[in-house]
């Protein structure tokens, strides 16, 4: 068997399951900040993603097309999100009405401090959990790339945790990949690199470091061609898994000969 | 009456129903959710449910985002 068939084996024999449902792909996609339905249609297809964020919020009338008909069509699953409250009494109201609305109890769980830093409220976020949990909801926080925060949202419950690798739609990467090492290192649930992501090379390090999967919208959806730069993403989240898994080498001060010093002709 | 509809005044008549209201808006196909004065009104319910003077109404569906 070849090496390269050996990768797929890998790949295939390590499914991703999140809340005992098993998903066909670690890379799941935000729909914000495309142009376009279309936009969003290409992308999904470029990128495999088996589930997809949504926002919710007031019905607008002039608005054609739906979101939900794009997903469907795809297979996709829809994870709804709190995206823009400021409190836990808001978010759950919000993951309320997108149960409601969506027949789904997931909830990616957004309570943001302020709209500079867009940065997670921990002590409102913590809150919303307890409730969000106690209320029969699959709790994904959107958290930031604190140990022990990412440890009490476990405790409260949650089915994962999302540390942020930078504040959303910065696209500067994982700024504390120690951070995201040490919540990967004690989680009992998946961990999701959620938000900063800016490029491919980003996706792949989520993944060397251990994640579980990675979640991503503006990155792809403001690239310049969203749909080549999915299927950069999807090929990115592949690559840092099966590397993680093939166990990379130790990291070393000096240079160390890969060729052979015996044998060397005196010339 | 006057009710709050997504934040903007709205008259209706007397004794209108959560249902008639959304129908009259064409939002009763799938993925959408209404509020009242921020408590969820579960969808089996908006038939029964006759609307007040001054309630404000909120009703939310899915859109690109996160």
């Amino acid at each position: 068997m070849s090496a390269c068939a050996k990768s797929h084996e890998f790949s295939s024999d390590d499914p991703f399951v999140l809340a005992g449902v098993e998903l066909s792909s670690r890379l799941i996609l935000g729909t914000g900040g495309a142009p376009s339905m279309q936009v969003v249609d290409e992308a999904l297809a470029a990128s495999r993603a088996a589930m997809c964020t949504v926002a919710m919020r007031r019905v607008d009338p002039r608005t054609s097309g739906n979101i939900l008909d794009v997903l469907d069509r795809r297979g996709v699953r829809v994870l709804p999100n709190t995206a823009g409250c400021r409190t836990a009494r808001e978010a759950v109201r919000t993951a309320q009405l997108a149960r409601e609305a969506l027949g789904t109890d997931w909830i990616k769980l957004e309570v943001v401090a302020d709209d500079q830093t867009l940065l997670p409220d921990p002590v409102e976020l913590l809150d919303a959990a307890a409730e969000l949990v106690a209320a029969g909801f699959q709790v994904l926080p959107y958290t930031n790339d604190d140990p022990v925060l990412a440890r009490r949202l476990q405790q409260a419950g949650c089915v994962a945790v999302m540390p942020l690798g930078s504040p959303i739609g910065t696209g500067l990467g994982i700024a504390n990949p120690h951070n995201i090492e040490l919540i990967v290192g004690e989680a009992a649930v998946p961990v999701i690199l959620d938000a900063g992501i800016g490029t491919a090379s980003d996706a792949a390090l989520a993944m060397e470091l251990g994640c579980a999967a990675v979640l991503l919208a503006s990155s792809v959806t403001r690239a310049q061609n969203p749909a080549a730069m999915a299927a950069a993403m999807a090929h990115a989240v592949d690559a840092g898994r099966l590397a993680r898994g093939a166990g990379r080498i130790p990291k070393r001060f000096h240079a160390q000969a890969s060729s052979p010093i015996e044998g060397m002709a005196v010339l | 009456m006057t009710i709050t509809f997504n934040g903007a005044a709205c008259v209706i008549e007397d004794g209108t129903t959560l249902e008639t209201l959304l129908q009259s808006m064409s939002t009763t196909a799938r993925g959408f959710a209404a509020a009242i004065d921020g408590e969820v009104v579960p969808r089996p319910t908006w038939q029964m449910v006759v609307l007040r003077e001054g309630q404000a109404v909120e009703v939310l569906t899915a859109v690109q985002g996160g």
